[in-house]
């Protein structure tokens, strides 16, 4: 089975490199990208503090999608929300000792692994469903969804009906910090679940998964409304200015 | 009713959602702008050899100057959340008027052309080729969008077809397909000074009538100075105030408010104009040399304040942008800010008990108020966030006595476009015109027959020329729209001066 753990031991380093230093790229890009004119959808904040309480609405409760389509709104939220919990359990994988707050989210992990599922099947169903929402949708759109429904029901089959060696798992990730590759074990839907969330890792900088770093950097979401208190110059524009 | 070559939709008690019809709407376009009028803005004169190398050009150079464009492109989740947002889907049930489809046209070209993904896979990701369907297909549909943002309000990452639908009007003008509306009028105003181009005689005699007129009307010598060294305030307004109802008597309204403000104004012939159309294109490079004539008369005229008129892109670009194109205005009174709406400036001696007002000079109507998409969406009056909400409302309850508002989903920040707005208000895009007004109307038909509603008061002259142009398509009057400052002159008590006819009961103390 050495070929099995070290072409997957390869794949995470492959795959955490195209995810860090490909969303580095997009983050740098967006960052260096000028923004020339105020442009925030109004009412906004008047104040930088305003603009992070707007954000995090956005972010956490995603306060505009709410007003825009409740049903979108419910499965998307459900979605998200339910992969943050995953995220957070799945990080005793990779932390040794586990800090407290993570082994007491444990068992909402598991909610949210449900709570995943069932939120990307709306999501899909609205794809079949809404014509509107069918005419937009392209490929890759089912594919990614198909991805994500994919890692999580392998994720909840180990969980629930055939179990899986996680002690060795955690093994294999904390030997990869030290490149000391340590043996996977080679259950079909264990390795299934870890190529599906590397692919995930590695189409993330080239897809739609942008609108992640995208959200903070939406200036109709993260400027301050004070065009008229503070002076706004891209360096660009600033050169058409010949007094 | 007017008469109409297309079918006029049937107004409903709430607007629903059509069933998509693909390329209802394909056929719409406005007329190509000839060299004549591509020149002047340093446009190519028509579609150039090399169009499609030099649209991708363009497109790589506007993605590095505007992030809202490079997050826009990339950030899109294809939820469908805009899908039922815009009027004109609404009005058309073309799906490529719903925000995501039209942002989509430039999408499936910035996919092919700047992404790994749509290079490698085009097919899987919706990438495609910038071919001359495409660009046909982009002539027609970015400009079946008013750019009123009302898409962004509801998008979880904030997107804004506007700003897109901006970018593909800037490189078609780039590769030589420019509208003709838009640049025909952004020449003019750097020809004679404004849209309609009204060259300054025209403009002292409308004014010289203009008094006569309220003279005759109210006894009182209201006056309506154009270039007028040293005055206090210089009132920039749209061009379509000095020309036709229902925008003059928001102009007459103006001037009774200065009048008993007691402060100095002028208008100025050289900024004769508040609307700024360059932000239609797209083009921050004309936008800032239509918005240095503001500057420029600001300076001339040596005064200490500034103030807009009513009209709604043009607050956007004067609230939100002027400081930008055309700042800083450290030479003026920094007591104020700079621009002020009229608005808040009328608001403001309200508050202060400077104007008197008769309501029930307005008691032969019933109104109902239309934020105007760039008032709503994308500024602000006042200190507080809303206050572009808050003030022309307050202001309308201190003249009139019966004023309703319309559905909440149709009013504030979820303000429906009239349909005219972002460079559409022309004949040839009639069609669409009146179709994108259906869910503006739907609400106000509400509120006529619940309410007895007989005007609807707006604060632009785009939004006031567009409802007395489709009103009459859906069986209502033009005048049923009326500016927001003709409510105000019409209920003002004004002062007399010393040269008005005063009634002589103390004649004997000179």
């Amino acid at each position: 089975m050495a070929f099995l753990t070290n072409f997957y031991a390869f794949l995470f380093y492959f795959a955490a490199c195209v995810l860090v230093a490909g969303l580095a790229r997009k983050i740098i890009q967006y960052a260096l990208t000028p923004a020339p004119l105020k442009i925030p959808t109004t009412p906004a904040p008047t104040t930088q503090r305003g603009v992070v309480l707007r954000m995090m609405r956005e972010v956490v409760l995603f306060e505009s999608l709410f007003r825009g389509n409740k049903w979108t709104w419910i499965f998307g939220w459900m979605f998200h929300f339910g992969l943050f919990l995953v995220t957070l359990r799945h990080l005793r994988y990779f932390i040794d000792p586990v800090w407290f707050p993570i082994q007491l989210v444990q068992p909402f992990g598991i909610y949210g692994g449900i709570a995943m599922v069932v939120g990307l099947a709306g999501l899909w169903a609205r794809r079949f469903l809404v014509d509107r929402v069918k005419y937009i949708t392209s490929t890759s759109d089912h594919l990614i969804l198909g991805l994500l429904v994919a890692i999580g029901c392998t994720g909840l089959l180990m969980k629930f009906v055939f179990h899986v060696d996680v002690v060795e798992i955690k093994t294999f990730f904390l030997g990869l910090y030290s490149y000391d590759i340590q043996p996977l074990p080679a259950d079909p839907l264990l390795l299934l679940h870890l190529l599906l969330v590397a692919l995930l890792m590695i189409i993330f900088p080239y897809s739609k998964l942008l609108h992640m770093p995208g959200l903070f950097f939406s200036p109709t979401r993260n400027q301050v409304d004070n065009p008229r208190e503070q002076r706004h110059i891209a360096p660009w524009a600033s050169k058409l200015e010949q007094r | 009713m007017a008469k109409a070559t297309f079918k006029v939709p049937d107004l409903t008690q709430y607007t629903e959602v059509p069933a998509i019809q693909p390329g209802a709407m394909a056929h719409s376009q406005p007329f190509i702008a000839k060299a004549e009028f591509q020149e002047p803005l340093g446009y190519p004169g028509e579609l150039v050899e090399n169009w499609q190398e030099r649209a991708i050009e363009k497109m790589g150079e506007l993605l590095g100057k505007y992030r809202s464009l490079r997050v826009y492109m990339d950030a899109c989740v294809k939820c469908g959340a805009c899908t039922d947002k815009c009027h004109y889907f609404l009005g058309t049930a073309d799906p490529k008027n719903m925000p995501v489809g039209r942002q989509d046209l430039m999408r499936k070209v910035y996919r092919r052309y700047f992404t790994l993904a749509g290079k490698l896979f085009p097919k899987l990701v919706g990438a495609e080729d910038f071919t001359k369907e495409v660009l046909d297909d982009w002539y027609s549909y970015f400009h079946q969008c008013s750019q009123c943002r009302r898409c962004s309000v509801f998008c979880p990452y904030g997107i804004d077809t506007a700003e897109i639908s901006m970018a593909a009007r800037e490189i078609m003008d780039a590769i030589g397909v420019g509208q003709k509306y838009c640049n025909e009028i952004i020449g003019k105003v750097y020809k004679v000074g404004n849209n309609l181009g009204l060259p300054g005689p025209a403009l002292i005699d409308t004014l010289e009538g203009l008094e006569e007129d309220v003279y005759d009307d109210t006894g009182v010598r209201v006056r309506y100075p154009i270039d007028q060294e040293g005055a206090e305030i210089l009132l920039v307004t749209p061009s379509a105030d000095f020309f036709a109802e229902p925008h003059v008597d928001g102009l007459i309204g103006y001037g009774k408010v200065f009048h008993e403000a007691g402060i100095s104004w002028t208008l100025s012939t050289h900024a004769s104009e508040a609307a700024n159309f360059g932000m239609f294109i797209g083009s921050y490079e004309n936008m800032h040399r239509v918005a240095q004539r503001i500057r420029e008369a600001a300076i001339k005229l040596k005064v200490k304040r500034i103030v807009f008129g009513e009209c709604g892109h043009a607050w956007r670009v004067a609230y939100s942008f002027l400081n930008t194109l055309a700042g800083p205005w450290d030479f003026l009174d920094p007591r104020y800010p700079v621009p002020q709406h009229i608005c808040e400036f009328t608001y403001e001696l309200i508050q202060q008990g400077k104007l008197k007002f008769d309501k029930s000079e307005n008691d032969d109507k019933v109104l109902t108020y239309h934020d105007s998409c760039n008032v709503a969406r994308a500024s602000r009056m006042g200190n507080v966030p809303g206050g572009q909400f808050e003030i022309p409302r307050a202001i309308i309850r201190a003249t009139c006595n019966n004023f309703y508002d319309m559905d909440e989903d149709t009013i504030r920040d979820r303000t429906f476009c009239c349909g005219g707005g972002g460079g559409l208000l022309t004949d040839d895009l009639m069609e669409l015109r009146v179709k994108g007004a259906k869910p503006r109307l739907d609400a106000l038909n509400n509120v006529i027959q619940e309410k007895g509603v007989t005007h609807m008061a707006a604060i632009c002259a785009i939004c006031k020329t567009q409802f007395s142009k489709v009103f009459p398509y859906y069986g209502l009057e033009m005048d049923q729209i009326i500016s927001l400052h003709q409510l105000v002159g019409d209920a003002i008590v004004l002062t007399p001066g010393p040269e008005d006819d005063e009634p002589d009961d103390d004649d004997d103390d000179d």
